[in-house]
Order: C-alpha cells, then structure tokens, then sequence
C-alpha cells in the first residue's frame, strides 16, 4: 500500500482548487493529493462540496480558481469527454445508467474513446472493424465477470432498467472500469444498499484497486465502508479541507464531530 | 417492495386476457342504469366532430369515391365515423387492480346506441340549419349540396329521421365490438380492413392487373365507375374471414418461430425474408403502368428522406425540423451541376459524376449548419433547426443568390439521370425513376443498419439516453452528433438528386418547411428508429393520402391530407407513441415501466438478494448524514 509516500508523485493533484456557483462558494481553495495505488475517502456533511470536487474534476463543472492536475498534466479547460480519455472514470451518486441500453452495450459504448474504427470501417465491414467489434464485446463482458454471475449470462441481453437496485450500481461500476482508467471516482458507491450488499461491495473495492491496480477515490457516508477500504480519509465542509489522515485519527478530530453533529458535541468529547 | 404487492404471499399470475371471463368479473351492469352524462359529453364531442367533417366539405368531396358500388361512398363513411368511434369508446372500462370489472353485455350496446344518436343528432340539426338558415357567407361549405347529401334527397324531416337511426345503429355496432368475443372481433377487423383495403387501392390492383392480363377477374371485383361490385365485396368479404380464421396465430407464430431462431439460422432466415421483399419489388414495377410507378417512385423518394431524417431522429435523437434544407441542397447542387440552362456554373456532368460533388456539398453544409446548432440541446435545437431550413430555401429565392440559382424561375430543363450510359432516368419514365430510387434505398437501408450496430450507433443511442453521462464516460458528444446531422443530410441529398432529375427543373416552392413536417410525420408514425417502421409509415401516408404536393391512392383526400395526418398523429400519440412497426428499443424507451411490471408478474425480476431487511438495515447502519 503506498499511502501517500512524498517520494512518488501523485496521480492526481488539486492545488488552491474553488468553484463558484454565482454566490455559493462549494469548493474553497482544495488542496489535495492522491497516490497510484491508493483509496482515498472524501467525506463530510451534506453540501460540503464533496460531488462538486468530482465534478470539477471531471470537468462537469468548470473551476472558477486553482489547478487540477492528473499524472502531472492540468486537466483545466478539458471537455469531460477528453478527462475521461486521460484516465479518469466515475459513477454518479444518484445511479444514472443508461437505462434503455443493454447492460453489455452500457460497458460497451463506455469504451468508445478507446477505440477507432470510423464509419467506413462500420460500412465496409471490414476486417479491423469487426475484431474490434470482437475486442469491445470482450472487454465488457470481461469487466461484468468481476460482479461474479449477476451481470452475466442471459443478463448480457436485458435492457438496464431491468436489474435491480444494487446491480445498477455495480453496473455502473462496470460501466466506469470499462472507460479503461487509470483513476476511479466513485459517489456513495453503497448508498441505498443492504449491510450485506455494501459489506460486498466494500470487499470489491479493495479488489479494484488490488487486481486492475486503479487508484480509487470514494465519497461515502457509511462509515463502515470507509474504515475498511481508505488508506486515507479526507474529511470536507463548506468546501474546506478540514482533516486528513487515517481513519481512526480523523474520526476522533474534534474538527470533524464539530462539523458532522455541531458545537456542543465537539464541547462535549 | 417497490411495487405494491396485493397480497402478503409474493407474484401472483397476472390476471392476463385468458382470465378476463374469469369468475372474478362483476356481472354485466343494468342495461339502463347507463352513465347519461357520459354519454351526452361523448356525444356530443362527436356530433360537433361530425359538423365539422360535414363543414369541412370531406363528404361532398369524397362522396365520388365508391368504396362498395351503389352501397357505400368514402363520403358517407367519412359521417359514420364517429358515431362508431365514440359508441365504441363510451362503454370502455379500464381494468383496474380492485376496481370491478363488468363482463359487457347490454350495457355497452345500448350506451354505444344513444351516444350515437347524439352524434347522428348533431347531423340532423345540421339537416334543419342549412334548411332554414344561410350561412353561406363564413362557411362556404353551408350548401345545399351538402343538405341533399345528408338527406339523400329526400327531404330534410328525411334526413333528421334517418341520422338519429344511422347514428344508433352505428353507434350500437361500435358497443357491439366490446360484447362479441375475440374471434368475431377479428373477422369483423378482417373483413372492414380487406374491404376497404381493397377500395383504396383499386387503381394500384387494376394497373397491375392489366399488365399482368388479367383484366377479367379485376373486372369483376371493380365496378367500372370505381367502388367495388356487390358480388365483389361479398366474395372478398367471405374469403377474408376463412381466411382470418385460418389465418389465426399463424402470421404471429411464425414471426416468433424467427424470432426463436439462434444465429445462422436466422440470418438466413431474416436474408430470405429481404430478398423475397426486394424480389418483389424489383419484379411488381414490370407489370405496372405510369401511374403506379410514378407513385412507387414517389414513395420511394420519401422512404429515402425518411431514412436520412430517421438516422438523425431516431438514432442520434437530434429533433431537426429543417430537414428540407438538405433535399434542397441536393436538388440544387445536382441541377447546377447537370443541367445546361443553369444561370452561373453549368459544368453538365453525368448525374453520377455529380452525384459526387452533391454529396460533398451537402455533406459540407450539414457541417455548416450543424456546427453552431448542435451544441443547443432538446426544444432550443429544434427551433433553431427550423430556422435554418427555412434560410435555406430564401437563399435559393433570394435576389442575391438568383444569379447563381434563378431565384423565384428556379433552375428548369434538368436532364434526366444517365446511368452509365445503359439507361436514362427521366420523369418521362418512372418506372426507371422507381428503380433508381430503390436502388439508392437500399443504400440508405444498409447505412443505417451498419452504423446502428457499430460503436458510432452505441454512441448515438447513448447521448440519446443521457447526453451529460455520455460525455462523462467519454464520448465527444458534439463530433458524434455532428456524424449524424451529416449522414442524415448526404441521405437526404440522394433524394434530393433524384428528385430533381425526375421533375427536370427545381423552384424554391418545393422545398416548403411543410416538405420537413411531412418527413418528421412519416417518422414518428411509422416509428421512430426503425427502418421497417419509416418505410411503413412512407407506404402509408405518402402512397396512400399523398405527399405534400404528390398525390397519393386516394387522390380525393387532397385537400383534407394535413387534417387527416394531424388526426393519425394525435391518433398515433394515445394508442401508439412508439409508431406502426416500433424498434424494440423505442418501445423499451416508452413502455419502460410497463415491461417491469410484466417482468415482475411472470416472477422474472431481479431482485436485490436480502431486499427485504433494507429499511431495518438503513436504520441500524452507522451512517452520518444523509445524500
């Protein structure tokens, strides 16, 4: 595990990173770092701007100030179609799938920027064209086998809207490694999902990063999820980084029980 | 969970169409204990529906078309419409979980009778108004033409009897179509649809007859002044229903047959299927004569747009309402680069050298136009769509321009299509025109279906779907969807090029905003995104009620084309948003909620593995905050 050695340099880096919505200030000068290899949580009450860093990340959302900067190039001014092809995938914290699709052709048409054939080779059906065809078809298929037999089989062919809740969301996590990354953004991957599920789940992440070798950031509420999978956790509110470190270190911060359950607890412990 | 669950014991079988007698049905209801406010409201929508058909002068004019001689004119069953429709309608019930459901039975017949009499009534009083009043000056269809149609010449007291009656009659029959069990449905379907079928395409049937020799047994079905013989009908309507019958589940049977078929087998069943079709319409043409090539052609032009437009509506999901504008391009950059009598550059290649430079030209104006507009999304790109394709047609009228396309004269004297000097395709010869048109037809079909099952068509399907996720997972959105305003518009420059070798000359006037209008409804009522689908929904509205300005079987349907297509549309939108022939995926898009519900009925869900302790688990996680 190498959690955030100095030595290495990070995969990806935000310095004096803000986003401004008109008034509303959700990101205010973020530095943060994130190593290859590593698990990163980001959390923090609502509206502390934890979805709005992956949005500026993926370029979603534009930064108003501040670099992002991924494998040691700026990511600033890029479309998210370009973020995605440097090696930046990402699921959405409220499932967003594509629901009509299959769920083979929702890991499928997720590999679209890493590959090439154009029209003509589509017309002429030629010989390149149909091995990649192949080569697309097998990478997704490839990448549902990692959920075991759920997203498998028969279910290669059933259109998305028919899985269930917690399949989409793995779905979605298919669809996010099948984009080829070399860094996942995950939102509140277990939202919604049963200790079971999530407990699943949880082990799934480790095997992401431990298998394919992703780095991963998660924002998550469930604080069982993050003391198991995070090298490092990343504590935000109202836009500032307000801890960081381990988890045993952070959730004993009185700057972080301040934040999540107000002053007189914080006066409390 | 998510869905309400009757009873505590899971899945039960659906109460499916073969339960429907089951004893769970309420007895029929009293056959006067009707609903009267019900039947007056319908009523009463239909009567003044039916004024204005009378108004709008359909009967008078389609009076001259006989479906059934000496019996039935297209007129007269243009004023029993309704009251068939609605007598039909007042009696329907919605099958609902814990609502009862009666078994029809009288009920609807009598309810289906006095709701028609109300429409047949709204005639009546017309008869008395045109008798008494003259309102000829803001109607001018208040004639007493019309007044003797109603009356059949009898007299207007006449006329109030026999409306009342017709409407009752009528309107009982339609209640009757809720009573009688399926199978007596289905003939009736059978024999309404064969008889009229028969009707409209009567010019089609004789044409080919004639070529083919046999005028005989033709003769004998058709009256000679249009309409169908008596024995004629009778016989069709006898041969209909054996064959409706017969015919039983078996035309579905062998459609799932296919369907059930794995790879090769398939594809060769589906190959076999293509070229039968493409047989057929390669071998009809030589038995038939001007007329019915030149409406093949026709067609064909529209089948052709409706093609290129269905790339950009129904795979990219780009609402373009200025398709013309790629037509348009076509026609004139394939007359400028043709014909002589062109004002400023008259190269006069051969159309296929042309056909070159057309398409890099149109292709170059789709990007033109497609760069600025396709970064809007949903109504705003429909709007702005719709501008262009009318600048589009003022600069082909425009002053400025008319040194190079002669403005409002237009650019004439367009030779004919020369294909490599084996045959020249000209209007004078449709049937050529027709095979030209299949030919590039073909082109288009096999277009779409490569691009819709290569990464490009997964891209389209996606930004579709979701245009912020697709780009989120990697797909340039505005390239994508530029590829399909640009394919869409080379298509439609095809028929753009053939159509002005056809006509031989090209004016702005053909290139009206209502030219993308009729395209778009071709689209959606054949069904948006499926090839079969477009080339359906040309068949019908474009073969059989006409084009924007092409005539089509029923030639008397004319002036009341738009009227009936806004009719179909509404029509199309309650009974059938995904189209006549829907692709699999549109109706998927449509009926999401639907196919769930069926999906979970026959216990085939997928359910999340211990679903039931979520709310307990929630509760006892050691979760901070909420999303």
């Amino acid at each position: 595990m190498s959690s955030g050695d100095p030595a290495e340099q990070p995969i990806l880096e935000t310095s004096g990173l803000s986003v401004d919505f008109g008034g509303l200030t959700a990101l205010d000068g973020l530095d943060l770092a994130v190593y290859p290899g590593e698990i990163v949580s980001v959390i923090g009450p609502n509206g502390a701007g934890k979805t709005t860093l992956f949005n500026a990340i993926t370029a979603t959302v534009s930064a108003s100030e501040g670099d992002i900067r991924f494998e040691g190039e700026s990511l600033i001014g890029l479309d998210p179609n370009r973020v995605t092809a440097r090696g930046i995938a990402r699921t959405f914290q409220n499932v967003r799938l594509f629901a009509n699709m299959t769920v083979l052709e929702n890991v499928m048409v997720s590999q679209h920027c890493r590959t090439r054939q154009s029209v003509v080779g589509a017309l002429l059906w030629t010989k390149a064209f149909r091995r990649e065809e192949e080569e697309i078809a097998e990478r997704g298929k490839q990448v549902l086998s990692f959920f075991g037999s759920r997203l498998t089989g028969y279910r290669y062919d059933q259109p998305a809207f028919t899985l269930s809740y917690a399949n989409r969301r793995r779905l979605e996590i298919a669809r996010a490694m099948a984009t080829q990354p070399k860094l996942i953004l995950l939102d509140e991957p277990v939202a919604g999902m049963n200790p079971t599920e999530s407990a699943e789940l949880t082990g799934l992440i480790g095997r992401l990063r431990d298998e394919w070798g992703f780095a991963i950031v998660v924002i998550e509420h469930d604080m069982e999820v993050v003391r198991e999978v995070s090298d490092r956790v990343i504590v935000l509110d109202h836009g500032v980084k307000i801890a960081e470190g381990d988890y045993d270190d952070v959730s004993v911060d009185p700057l972080v029980i301040q934040a999540y359950l107000g002053h007189g607890a914080a006066a409390a412990t | 969970m998510n869905l309400t669950v009757p009873s505590e014991t899971g899945p039960q079988p659906p109460p499916g169409p073969a339960a429907s007698t089951a004893s769970n049905d309420s007895p029929p209801r009293p056959p006067f204990a009707q609903d009267w406010g019900r039947i007056a409201r319908m009523g009463a929508v239909g009567a003044v529906g039916q004024i204005f058909i009378s108004l709008s002068n359909m009967p008078v004019k389609l009076d001259g078309r006989a479906i059934i001689e000496g019996i039935l004119s297209l007129g007269y069953l243009s004023l029993v419409v309704l009251p068939f429709a609605v007598g039909s309608r007042v009696g329907y019930q919605v099958r609902r979980e814990g609502v009862p459901f009666h078994r029809p039975g009288t009920y609807e017949v009598v309810g289906g009778a006095a709701c028609g009499a109300v429409v047949g009534g709204g005639l009546s009083l017309l008869a008395i108004l045109i008798a008494n009043f003259d309102l000829r000056e803001p109607l001018v269809n208040w004639s007493p033409i019309l007044a003797d149609l109603l009356a059949f010449n009898r007299g207007t007291a006449f006329a109030v009897v026999i409306w009342l009656a017709v409407g009752a009659v009528i309107g009982a029959l339609g209640g009757l179509l809720r009573v009688v069990p399926p199978l007596a449905k289905r003939i009736l379907w059978t024999v309404v649809l064969t008889l009229f079928g028969a009707a409209v395409l009567e010019s089609l049937t004789t044409d080919l007859a004639e070529g083919m020799g046999l005028e005989g047994p033709v003769e004998w079905f058709y009256a000679p002044r249009g309409g169908l013989t008596v024995t004629g009908a009778i016989a069709l309507a006898i041969g209909s229903a054996v064959l409706a019958v017969v015919g039983r589940g078996r035309v579905k049977g062998a459609k799932a047959h296919i369907d059930s078929l794995e790879g090769p087998a398939r594809t060769r069943a589906h190959l076999g299927l293509i070229l039968a079709t493409g047989a057929v319409l390669v071998i009809l043409p030589m038995f038939a004569g001007k007329l019915t090539n030149e409406l093949l052609a026709n067609v064909g032009l529209f089948v052709l747009l409706a093609l290129g437009l269905n790339v950009v509506v129904g795979l990219a999901g780009i609402l373009d309402l200025g398709y013309v504008a790629f037509f348009a391009v076509g026609s004139y950059s394939a007359a400028v680069l043709t014909a002589a009598a062109s004002p400023r550059i008259n190269p006069e290649l051969p159309w296929f050298v042309a056909l070159i430079g057309v398409v890099i030209l149109t292709g170059l104006v789709g990007l033109f136009i497609g760069a600025p507009v396709i970064r809007m999304r949903g109504d705003y790109l429909a709007i702005v769509t719709l501008g262009f394709g009318e600048i589009i047609r003022l600069l082909f009228l425009s002053d400025w321009l008319s040194g190079w396309f002669g403005g409002s004269q237009g650019i004439t004297n367009i030779p004919g299509a020369e294909i490599f000097g084996l045959a020249e395709v000209s209007g004078t010869d449709p049937r050529s025109v027709f095979y030209l048109v299949l030919a590039f037809c073909a082109i288009a079909i096999y277009v779409s279906w490569r691009l819709e099952r290569s990464r490009i068509g997964r891209a389209w399907m996606a930004v579709r779907e979701d245009e912020t996720v697709a780009e989120a997972m990697g797909i340039n959105t505005v390239n994508v969807k530029l590829l399909a305003f640009v394919v869409g518009a080379v298509l439609g420059s095809f028929s753009g090029a053939i159509f002005s070798a056809k006509v031989g000359s090209v004016f702005p006037a053909s290139f009206l905003i209502l030219v993308s209008i009729v395209i778009l409804v071709v689209v959606i009522f054949g069904g948006m995104g499926s090839i079969v689908g477009v080339i359906a929904g040309s068949a019908v509205l474009i073969g059989v009620l006409g084009g924007p300005k092409q005539p089509g079987l029923l030639a008397e349907f004319s002036e009341f084309k738009l009227l009936i297509y806004g009719a179909l549309l509404v029509w199309m939108m309650l009974a059938r948003p995904e189209g006549l022939i829907p692709s699999v995926r549109r109706t998927r898009e449509l009926h999401q909620e639907e196919m769930a519900q069926d999906a979970w009925l026959r216990g085939q869900t997928d359910e999340d593995e211990t679903a039931d302790d979520n709310n307990g688990a929630a509760a006892g996680r050691t979760a901070v905050g909420e999303s």
